[in-house]
């Protein structure tokens, strides 16, 4: 009888102790908690994940983040030294190291945002006005290196002035000098450990945004024109090239031949003076003989008189 | 563990065995409230670990063991958890555009995501760019456990590095020739920061997807790729003209050369055959002068006569004859 009581008994206690007040509790993987009574924190933080005891009804625990948590700020427009405003969106990693203290001064994670918040826009504010425009663009000056080598830049309508000027921090520097002094600003007061800040976006605000684009545009433009009048260049060169080389060829053709016939009329000339030379009386008489069957035909009427040679026969018999 | 052996009706008999439970109409009730207890109890005490997937078990919220795919055993009231963590599964985030419905023909929300993909390059110009990052957990733990918003905090340094490394190239490097390094140290610097979190996830891949100039400036782009076509276009028109002329003069000036030398051959040949036939009649000629000629005097004139249309003989002693000749003059 006793021991079926017992196993009774015992569960059913366990069962009314759990409902009316839990002296347990559960602090997970990734959690840390403080034990608070009446509203005061008691002893440490707990930061071991398990199975705790409390006293029941008096101390109530709250639950904290142990884990990386994410900050993600309001992008700001700020103006840089060269006069230009910029729109900057920065983004933060915290965590909550001393929950204590954490509990104490922002109470939860909505009054930590509210720390951040102030915190970091001061100190990418303080940091982004102090530097030119293109510093908190460009990390390096790779590409001012490669201009300077002449690498990049011959055939790029895009390189501009601003690629020249050297950068003395670069958006690295500049970032880790608002790390610095948000770190410095938040100090340990409030149990909070920033992680580190970065730059998420960096672009110009919506104006000056439309002044790039009609800038990228002009130049653009300005490209597509000057590829259209090389077009035209190049047409105008080949046809030149074209026009000259087609004279040479005929011109060359030209005097090869007037050279070969001029060569072969000497030549002509030549054999027919050695040869006519030998007698040029006998030579005109054929020639003129030849000239006259060449030029008579059926139309030419012709009157001789018996005086001549021809007919001197026919008045006269004696030879 | 020893519930694992016994079967559900092996159980439910012990305990009516131990409660002396009797199979009276008056126990029915009870016995059904307690095979539901005995099965809700045994719903909370197993779970199924998929192939792709580590199990991470926490007791009262600490983690004490991780289990490999299969169907386990945890102890039921919420005493152990068990969370299945998708370790091969590879997530893909996408930077400047969303994926509606994937497949065959992906379907793209078409929202603009302006903020997202706008950067500044290096030289100051403005460049619209999408990118993916693919990435799984390497570490359950510390994924779980390390880290609060693991997407969000990817998301973050994606978005951070690319900027910083495109801010670092020229408009036209990342338009063309540095994509693949972008890709390459945008990857590893993601991981460098990632790591420093300890946040356990591993970048599979991280590749610039689109890479346009902002929409408002496409039109001028297109006109300079245009521009570039009506160069080499004009170019190539030039040339065709060039390539049909030059060789066709070329032939021409041969063809002229040719005839030039057919000339001079024919001059020559004609001189020679025209001088040896007068060499060789001049060697008769010589021989008997008087004679030769009056032969070829009488000869020609023959020839010659023959050929004549109209013939007058005229006696000068004979003299008014000639006016009584009608002279027709032809044509």
């Amino acid at each position: 009888m006793n021991n079926k009581n017992l196993s009774f008994i015992i569960p059913i206690i366990i069962i009314i102790l759990i409902l009316i007040g839990n002296p347990f509790y559960i602090v997970e993987e990734g959690k840390q908690a403080i034990i608070t009574q009446f509203g005061q924190p008691i002893g440490n933080p707990i930061t071991l994940s398990g199975l705790h005891l409390k006293i029941p009804f008096i101390q109530k625990i709250t639950y904290f983040e142990k884990r990386i948590l994410e900050w993600d700020g309001y992008p700001s427009e700020i103006p840089t030294k060269d006069k230009r405003y910029i729109w900057i969106d920065t983004t933060a990693r915290w965590k909550i190291v001393d929950a204590l203290k954490f509990f104490k001064s922002v109470a939860n994670e909505r009054g930590a945002h509210a720390i951040l918040d102030g915190i970091i826009d001061a100190a990418v504010r303080d940091a982004v006005t102090a530097q030119d425009s293109f510093e908190v663009v460009r990390s390096s000056n790779r590409l001012r290196k490669l201009i300077e080598k002449e690498k990049i830049g011959q055939e790029d309508e895009f390189i501009n002035e601003g690629v020249l000027a050297t950068i003395k921090m670069g958006r690295e520097k500049i970032r880790e000098e608002i790390v610095k002094k948000a770190k410095s600003d938040l100090g340990p007061r409030y149990g909070i450990e920033l992680i580190d800040v970065r730059i998420k976006r960096v672009n110009y605000i919506e104006k000056v945004r439309q002044n790039v684009y009609e800038r990228m545009i002009a130049e653009r433009k300005r490209a597509a024109e000057q590829y259209r009048s090389e077009g035209r260049g190049i047409r105008a060169e080949v046809e030149g090239k074209t026009e000259k080389e087609l004279k040479e060829i005929l011109s060359l053709a030209y005097k090869e031949s007037q050279e070969i016939k001029g060569n072969a009329d000497a030549q002509a000339a030549k054999i027919y003076a050695d040869a006519y030379s030998k007698d040029s009386e006998f030579f005109s008489f054929l020639k003129t003989l030849e000239t006259y069957s060449a030029t008579v035909d059926k139309n030419t009427t012709i009157i001789l008189t018996t005086e001549g040679e021809y007919f001197k026969y026919l008045t006269d018999i004696s030879p | 563990m020893d519930f694992q052996q016994k079967s559900p009706e092996e159980i439910i008999r012990s305990l009516k065995n131990k409660f002396n439970f009797n199979n009276s109409k008056k126990t029915t009730l009870p016995l059904i409230i307690g095979i539901l207890v005995v099965i809700s109890i045994l719903k909370g005490a197993f779970y199924t670990i998929q192939p792709s997937e580590v199990g991470v078990i926490l007791r009262f919220g600490k983690v004490v063991k991780t289990t490999s795919p299969g169907l386990h055993f945890k102890l039921p009231f919420g005493i152990e958890k068990a969370i299945p963590v998708p370790v091969e599964k590879v997530y893909t985030s996408e930077f400047g555009f969303r994926t509606r419905t994937s497949g065959v023909k992906s379907v793209y929300s078409q929202k603009s995501y302006d903020d997202e993909s706008l950067m500044l390059t290096g030289d100051l110009n403005v460049l619209d760019l999408e990118w993916i990052v693919q990435f799984k957990i390497q570490d359950p733990f510390m994924a779980l456990f390390n880290v609060r918003n693991v997407d969000k905090t990817i998301r973050d340094i994606s978005e951070s590095v690319l900027r910083r490394i495109v801010g670092n190239h020229a408009f036209n490097e990342v338009l063309t020739t540095k994509r693949i390094d972008i890709n390459n140290q945008a990857q590893k610097e993601m991981q460098d920061i990632l790591d420093s979190y300890e946040i356990g996830i591993q970048i599979v891949k991280l590749k610039l997807q689109d890479v346009n100039p902002p929409e408002q400036v496409k039109p001028a782009f297109n006109e300079v790729n245009q521009a570039k076509q009506e160069r080499e276009k004009l170019k190539n028109q030039a040339w065709e003209v060039y390539n049909q002329k030059i060789p066709q003069a070329k032939g021409e000036a041969l063809k002229r050369v040719k005839e030039a030398e057919g000339y001079a051959l024919e001059k020559i040949n004609i001189a020679q055959g025209d001088t040896k036939r007068f060499l060789l009649l001049y060697a008769e000629y010589a021989q008997a002068k008087e004679i030769t000629l009056r032969r070829l005097y009488l000869e020609k004139m023959q020839d010659t006569l023959t050929h004549a249309g109209k013939k007058y003989i005229l006696d000068p002693k004979e003299k008014g004859i000639l006016p009584l000749l009608k002279l027709e003059n032809e044509q």
